[in-house]
């Protein structure tokens, strides 16, 4: 019969030593899949859902339009406004925005610019399709309705 | 000589695994994921203000309407529509109809897989629906009342009904066509023979100047 209390010679101790090791590699990780914000979003951005998604190819050649209703309804009014980079704009100002950032890209690049909309789920169609009208006067005819996958209807 | 003690020239290491940690919480806190997907869309160039509007020759079965006004109501093919989801299959059905193959069409059913030839025959060869797939339009008008959510719902089902077709050409699903990488020659090839001759027709229409 098995004694009880039978004292092992095994270590109880966990190693340790490896543990840097693994929180570095959960922090490398991290770091390279995630992006800092680069602008402070002014407006709500609660996405559509919608399961045909194609994914962008070239993230240099993207630019940002965000619609919807401002954050700060108290001081910008509760209708949706259009946000380019840090600031509000009009609807004839799109064309404006659209070649600064055309003059940023390679001269052979220009034509494939794509214009990434990211509008609230709560907008209304009219002010997306003025600034869709103002992107065929732009010549900015690439864009993206900025959605979130979702699992069902595959 | 006698040997000195000297202390231990070891920098302590045990707190490491928590300055690690302070970084990995900071960089977990601060940054977001980015979610670049969506839907991918191409819009017409702008009309020339010298030409007249282009007149619209073709056959009035060959385009499939959806309009969706302010109250979100959906009215396709001149007929209500309560179930967004239903659209897949009718824009499917519309795009494989094969009513009145050109010469073009007929080229393009012969190429299909026989799951889609069964598909075809039967589901398909309506008089109001598409004469085949290169005359085929699908034609989606929004009101400027009209929600976005509804609006990328719309789109979303009718790009479904055309990746749904693109797919089941190759062999795929509308999911795995999504997904093939265009920088694999093998998968490139495989979504050319896809898209081959069947275009991606969905036309934007200019919305209503006034709510109603």
């Amino acid at each position: 019969m098995p004694k009880f209390g039978k004292k092992s010679n095994t270590s109880q101790d966990i190693p340790t030593a490896a543990l840097p090791d693994i929180i570095f590699m959960l922090l490398f990780f991290f770091m390279v899949t995630t992006v800092l914000r680069e602008t402070d979003i002014m407006v709500k951005q609660k996405l559509p859902k919608a399961a045909q998604l194609t994914k962008l190819e070239r993230k240099s050649l993207v630019s940002y339009i965000y619609i919807g209703e401002p954050k700060q309804s108290s001081l910008f009014g509760k209708e949706p406004k259009i946000q380019v980079n840090d600031v509000f704009v009009e609807v004839d100002e799109i064309i404006q925005f659209v070649n600064q950032e055309k003059d940023k890209l390679n001269e052979a690049e220009r034509d494939q610019i794509t214009m990434s909309m990211k509008v609230d789920v709560d907008s209304k169609m009219g002010i997306v399709s003025d600034v869709q009208q103002e992107l065929r006067e732009a010549n900015a005819r690439k864009i993206l309705y900025s959605s979130i996958q979702t699992s069902d209807n595959i | 000589m006698a040997r000195k003690n000297r202390p231990t020239a070891e920098i302590p290491n045990g707190s490491m695994a928590d300055i690690a940690f302070l970084l990995l919480i900071f960089f977990l806190v601060t940054t977001t994921i980015a979610n670049d997907k969506g839907i991918a869309m191409l819009l017409p160039p702008k009309p020339d203000p010298n030409q007249p509007p282009p007149e619209v020759t073709k056959n009035d079965r060959n385009i499939f309407k959806i309009l969706a006004n302010s109250q979100d109501r959906l009215l396709v093919e001149d007929e209500p529509l309560e179930d967004v989801n239903a659209l897949r299959e009718m824009v499917k059905t519309f795009i494989l109809n094969f009513g009145n193959p050109g010469e073009e069409g007929v080229e393009i059913y012969n190429s299909l897989p026989g799951s889609m030839k069964s598909f075809v025959s039967s589901f398909g060869r309506r008089s109001d629906y598409s004469d085949d797939p290169t005359e085929a339009v699908v034609s989606f008008k929004a009101d400027r009342g009209t929600s976005y959510d509804l609006y990328v719902q719309v789109l979303d089902q009718v790009n479904a009904a055309y990746n749904d077709v693109y797919g089941e050409r190759v062999g795929l699903s509308a999911n795995e066509f999504l997904q093939l990488d265009r920088d694999d020659p093998v998968q490139e090839r495989k979504y050319f023979a896809a898209r081959d001759g069947i275009p991606r027709a969905i036309s934007i229409a200019e919305p209503n100047k006034i709510a109603n």
